[in-house]
């Protein structure tokens, strides 16, 4: 605290960067995996379920095998699995995706919760920093630009999606699916296992931001883990235009809010603390109340997002 | 699809990720009879449709009843003793069931705010946040009441619930109608504003100096609080849910007012069409689904805890989701499957005492029922049995 006092408001500043970096990761992970699923034309709106069951196994096989990264993979494969529950459920005729995304938020947090419990005390092996702030001597600097492994590979996959969507067959695929999918189907693309694909991926993807949760930071396993990250993520996605890289730009500005109140409490302004945390919300709403219109659709949105298929 | 001004026959665009959601139960469902028919063999053939809508989501009850049994045999407990278990703290005698209905009483009006805006084709599952703000209201109005007498001052409070959880789910009405913003994801947003609002009030303007493990408001006067039914341990919370629920229910289905929110939730355009004011009823019937959730956040503060604090948000909001989605919305039901969840949630204790399964046991089961109950929908139309017989 004392350092942080020294260099004063620079201090809140650096929070607020460290904060986007770090908090911003899952946002980053949930909303390239809300992404993905929303161009194939279907909404996960479950995934805070798939972030928290991804942290709880990501944890869990940490501890077990003591290879952070095995944790990392089991995030991919149990945020995966979950996907396809949700894929499964909203494939078949007369079930709304939204209801559906309740019910696995329901599920998977009780899920995550039940077998979390054995979970709570001990320690697992984390995942190593790249540390990037050596040129520095602020020790505050070199603090912040502790990368989360997670978070490079999440700025990789913003733009490696961006790439697929543009200019990969499977990405038009998805486009077209979600697009037009009768015009998809007249063109021999099958709608229902272009959607299931994307639905399980876009829910892996997601769960490798539990694994971030629980093995970089705050790196540990408590059922308070995940602040609504995953149920951002549907917003997140608005708020990018459905675009990889603005995920990208959208996650770093929604940890960097998220941080304002514990870096103006570092500083010693600890006055309306509670209602900074709830700052990422109030920024969604200011957002979106200003893009949204009634009259036009928004720019960027898949033409049959939400629709039953 | 009121945001589409295009023609008919063009894809439904959206102007937000969830276009208007039609879960097949909003609609009301005729029987398909053909024109020809005789009025009398209508009505005689419509118990078919009535059926199904009952056996459906009764088999997904007890499918998801099974697949709890396996998943606690998969954990080392006996099935069968933890469904006796749960029936002996929930419905077994009149003290466990008095638990029951104590649990009911904030489901049934929480349930009400997902379903009333779902008749006109509204899916809000802001009922965490109407019922923090219509206790964090009631609380308000309640300390200030101090002075007056208990009716007076009980009075209050229920308005100021009422209108608190209102006033908080208009507004995802209104982003909604005016703004075009996805009510489900303000709802959302406007949970965790919420709970944040209530964590800033107890920590700090709001605080009472003596609370120290658990920061909570001041309490309120012992004489004002609300009490209990008769001689039992039930209170007043459990009448106020059923007399809402049966005044919605007469609302919705029995008066002009709730043919027309049925209509917009059919048919938009043909709302439109006919010259419905579809904002305003939208905007109304918002206001009436977070006044039921304001209501229960009042009930919550005057019956249960005598204060606000973080307890209020415990999640009958989310649970309430569920109750409305088992219940399809209608009003009735949502009074039976509020007693049944009631009951599973008041036997959570038993489960973690007797069978050391942990308490997150009866959220994995709340999420089983609802994965079974959305499976279910699908199998409308599905069964021979349950259709009407070709004249």
């Amino acid at each position: 605290m004392n350092a942080a006092e020294s260099i004063g408001w620079w201090g809140v500043a650096l929070g607020i960067f460290a904060g986007a970096l770090r908090g911003g990761t899952p946002f980053l992970l949930v909303s390239l995996g809300e992404c993905l699923t929303e161009k194939s034309g279907k909404i996960n709106l479950g995934l805070e379920g798939t972030l928290l069951m991804g942290a709880m196994a990501a944890y869990a096989v940490s501890l077990n095998t003591g290879n952070p990264w095995m944790g990392v993979a089991a995030a991919f494969g149990t945020g995966a699995a979950m996907g396809a529950i949700h894929a499964f459920l909203v494939s078949r005729p007369k079930v709304n995706d939204i209801a559906a995304g309740i019910a696995m938020l329901i599920f998977g947090s009780g899920l995550a919760f039940y077998l979390g419990k054995p979970l709570i005390r001990p320690s697992a092996p984390q995942l190593p920093a790249l540390a990037l702030g050596g040129w520095s001597n602020l020790p505050q600097l070199q603090a912040a630009l502790k990368l989360s492994p997670l978070f490079v590979i999440g700025v990789v996959l913003a733009f490696f999606l961006s790439w697929v969507f543009r200019a990969t067959r499977w990405g038009v695929r998805i486009r077209a699916v979600g697009d037009a999918p009768a015009a998809a189907l007249a063109m021999g693309v099958s709608v229902t296992r272009t959607r299931v694909t994307a639905i399980i991926l876009g829910s892996g993807i997601a769960g490798l931001g539990g694994a971030h949760l629980s093995l970089f930071y705050p790196g540990a396993w408590t059922e308070a883990i995940s602040s609504g990250q995953g149920l951002m993520a549907v917003a997140l996605v608005i708020f990018a235009r459905w675009q990889p890289v603005q995920c990208l730009y959208a996650s770093l500005i929604f940890g960097g809010t998220q941080a304002i109140a514990p870096a103006l409490q570092a500083i010693g302004i600890s006055q309306g603390y509670y209602l900074w945390n709830a700052s990422p919300y109030v920024l969604t709403l200011i957002v979106m109340v200003i893009t949204c219109s009634t009259k036009r659709t928004l720019a960027g949105a898949p033409g049959a997002l939400g629709t039953p298929s | 699809m009121e945001t589409t001004p295009t023609t008919a026959s063009a894809p439904p665009a959206a102007a937000e990720p969830t276009p208007v959601i039609v879960p097949v139960p909003l609609s009301p469902v005729p029987a398909p009879t053909p024109a020809s028919a005789p009025t009398p063999a209508v009505a005689a053939r419509r118990w078919r449709p009535a059926v199904e809508a009952v056996a459906l989501p009764a088999g997904a009850v007890l499918a998801a009843l099974v697949l709890l049994g396996v998943f606690c045999a998969t954990q080392g407990a006996n099935p069968l003793g933890v469904f006796k278990a749960i029936n002996r703290a929930s419905f077994g005698s009149w003290y466990s069931f008095q638990n029951t209905l104590l649990r009911a009483a904030p489901l049934i009006l929480t349930a009400l705010c997902t379903a009333l805006p779902a008749r006109l084709g509204l899916m809000v599952i802001g009922n965490e946040g109407a019922l923090v703000a219509g206790g964090l209201a009631a609380t308000i109005t309640g300390l200030a009441c101090a002075a007056f007498s208990p009716w007076v001052s009980l009075t209050a409070m229920v308005l100021a619930g009422m209108v608190g959880g209102g006033l908080w789910v208009g507004v995802v009405g209104a982003l909604h109608y005016y703004r075009g913003v996805n009510e489900t994801i303000s709802g959302l947003l406007m949970n965790y504003v919420a709970i944040a609002l209530l964590n800033h009030l107890v920590n700090g303007p709001m605080r009472d100096p003596s609370s120290l493990n658990k920061p909570s408001t001041h309490p309120l006067v012992e004489s004002h609080l609300l009490g209990s039914i008769g001689d039992s341990n039930v209170h007043y919370g459990l009448i106020f849910g059923i007399v809402f629920c049966l005044v919605a229910w007469v609302l919705m289905e029995h008066t002009t007012f709730g043919f027309k929110v049925r209509m917009i939730g059919g048919n938009i355009r043909a709302a439109r069409m006919a010259g419905l004011s579809v904002a305003r009823l939208g905007l109304i019937t918002c206001f009436l689904g977070g006044a039921a959730a304001g209501l229960a956040g009042m009930v919550e503060v005057a019956a249960v805890h005598g204060r606000a604090n973080d307890s209020l948000a415990a999640g009958y909001g989310y649970a309430g989701i569920l109750v409305a989605f088992v219940a399809r919305f209608r009003g009735l039901p949502i009074i039976l499957v509020a007693v049944l969840l009631g009951g599973i949630l008041a036997s959570g204790g038993i489960l973690q005492r007797q069978f050391k399964l942990p308490d997150a046991t009866i959220l994995v089961f709340q999420g089983i029922v609802f994965l079974c109950i959305l499976f279910s929908d699908s199998l409308y139309g599905r069964f021979n049995c349950f259709k009407e017989k070709a004249a």
